[in-house]
């Protein structure tokens, strides 16, 4: 296996099925314990990006390997694997009775042992600080937490590749202060897709800026927040009174 | 998007009686074995009927569920009670005169069997439900052996119904919001528009779950449902109850 690429697309190309094009020739090299953010304005082809790798889509035209392996149908359970996509809204991936059978889901699809499912639902809300709220519906928590049970669900997989979309949207100062202390001690690569730009830049030393479905920008994440050119053309704006160069 | 956090518990009463902590494989089984031998009992053996009430009242004092509780949560059957009045009004001969109307009396009979075993089947239920959480109950059927895809579906219904109040919620709010105020039925177009985009909503949360469950590996067929043993006085405990209630309605079977 390659280590140096844990995520590898080249040349990736996608149109909805209206014909409209999403993707217009990707290329993506995500080298194994980088964190990348991935930032651009509505429509540009993020989420679109993020559900080839893991083979909810599959590329048109050119490739997409994670680890070495490519993605293709005969490889859906190992890529489903190494790759662990938390979705935006928490109420599309929590929908088992409790919160211990929806972390459960993921490990008992991989044909796991009971006591290793319960080893690893266990492990993972530990890791999010939702021990203590397995036997709680998911509908009963608030929606901080029920984003970080989102996580779990994805975590209790062992993925080595974390891909979230969104993660801050819809969460109050504190719950978003709460997701990035969890992020940071997690030890696997991860590709973030935000509109949070101070997120990025707090927790992501690589960013590209996808837009119209083609990667236009790559670099740290200070020198791509810091160029006002480029965040303009690319509908991309600070917070107001944010200087990335002073944080 | 988020779908409110209302805490609603359905129909479930917390609490820490014996019969909460039962186990509900055992809870759901009794309930269906007593509502089988309320079914059973010959409609004239009124102290059969009586007996069972009592066992019930029984079960709710111990379970510590208020009787005015389970008497409110009874108006579920007023719609089906409502169909067994009409019986004793177009039932055949012979007839019988109560407070000057000319009443069937094998519709009254007909009418006394609804209401008097449809009183003790949703009353069981009601406490089934009180005292069981949604999550035990669907625990409950899978180690009761039924189908997974069922108990699934009705996770899914439990799970989503809330969800999908919380967005007919606020699409209700965004049109009042904006002035809307259906008095007269040709306003209902508004109603029918929401209605309908609620719909596709829906059908497009169903495909985002689908992604999110396909993300997690699922290759089409739920994991199984932790078997756990159920501890054999558990059962002998819940089996009271429907026991009682069986051999009464034996005891008036073979009496008639």
């Amino acid at each position: 296996m390659n280590d140096a690429a844990a995520v590898h697309v080249q040349g990736l190309v996608y149109s909805y099925p209206d014909g409209s094009p999403a993707l217009r020739g990707v290329d993506l090299d995500i080298t194994a314990g980088e964190r990348v953010a991935v930032l651009g304005p509505n429509g540009a082809g993020k989420t679109t990006l993020i559900l080839h790798l893991n083979g909810i889509l599959l590329p048109q035209a050119g490739e997409v390997a994670i680890g070495g392996m490519p993605v293709t149908k005969a490889n859906f359970k190992e890529i489903r694997r190494r790759v662990g996509v938390v979705f935006q809204d928490p109420d599309d991936q929590l929908f088992m009775p409790t919160v211990r059978d929806d972390v459960a889901f993921g490990p008992a699809n991989l044909g796991l042992p009971g006591e290793a499912v319960d080893a690893r639902v266990q492990a993972a809300l530990d890791a999010v600080g939702m021990d203590g709220s397995g036997g709680r519906p998911p509908h009963h928590l608030s929606f901080g937490q029920r984003r970080r049970v989102a996580l779990a669900t994805v975590l209790a997989m062992d993925p080595q590749i974390l891909v979230l979309d969104e993660p801050t949207s819809n969460l109050d100062p504190a719950a978003r202060r709460d997701l990035a202390d969890i992020l940071v001690t997690l030890p696997v690569t991860a590709v973030i897709v935000t509109h949070d730009l101070p997120y990025a830049l707090e927790l992501c030393p690589r960013s590209v800026i996808i837009n119209d479905g083609v990667i236009v920008a790559d670099g740290p994440t200070r020198d791509v927040l810091g160029d006002a050119e480029l965040m303009a053309a690319n509908r991309l704006e600070l917070p107001f009174g944010f200087d990335p160069s002073r944080t | 998007m988020s779908g409110g956090n209302g805490h609603s518990h359905g129909l479930h009463r917390p609490g820490d009686s014996p019969v909460h902590r039962l186990a509900p494989q055992a809870k759901v089984a009794a309930t269906l074995g007593f509502v089988f031998a309320v079914v059973a009992t010959p409609r004239d053996a009124f102290w059969v009927f009586a007996l069972d009430a009592a066992l019930l009242a029984a079960v709710a004092l111990i379970a510590t569920v208020p009787l005015t509780l389970v008497a409110r949560r009874l108006v579920i059957e007023v719609p089906f009670v409502a169909f067994a009045l009409f019986l004793p009004l177009v039932g055949q001969a012979p007839h019988t005169e109560v407070l000057g109307l000319s009443l069937s009396e094998p519709g009254l009979w007909a009418a006394w069997n609804i209401l008097a075993k449809g009183t003790l089947g949703v009353a069981a239920t009601t406490l089934l439900a009180t005292t069981t959480s949604v999550p035990e109950l669907l625990c409950g059927l899978d180690r009761l052996r039924v189908p997974r895809v069922f108990t699934a579906i009705a996770g899914f219904m439990v799970r989503y119904a809330e969800v999908i109040t919380g967005e007919l919620r606020r699409m209700r709010i965004a049109r009042l919001s904006r002035g809307y105020d259906a008095r007269w039925a040709w306003q209902g177009r508004a109603v029918a528009a929401s209605a309908g985009t609620l719909f596709v909503r829906a059908f497009e949360r169903g495909e985002r779950i689908h992604v999110a469950m396909l993300s997690r590996g699922f290759t089409g067929e739920l994991p199984p449902a932790a078997r756990e043993h159920t501890p054999r006085h558990e059962w002998a405990l819940a089996s009271v109850v429907p026991l009682l209630a069986a051999a009464a309605a034996l005891a008036a079977q073979v009496a008639a």
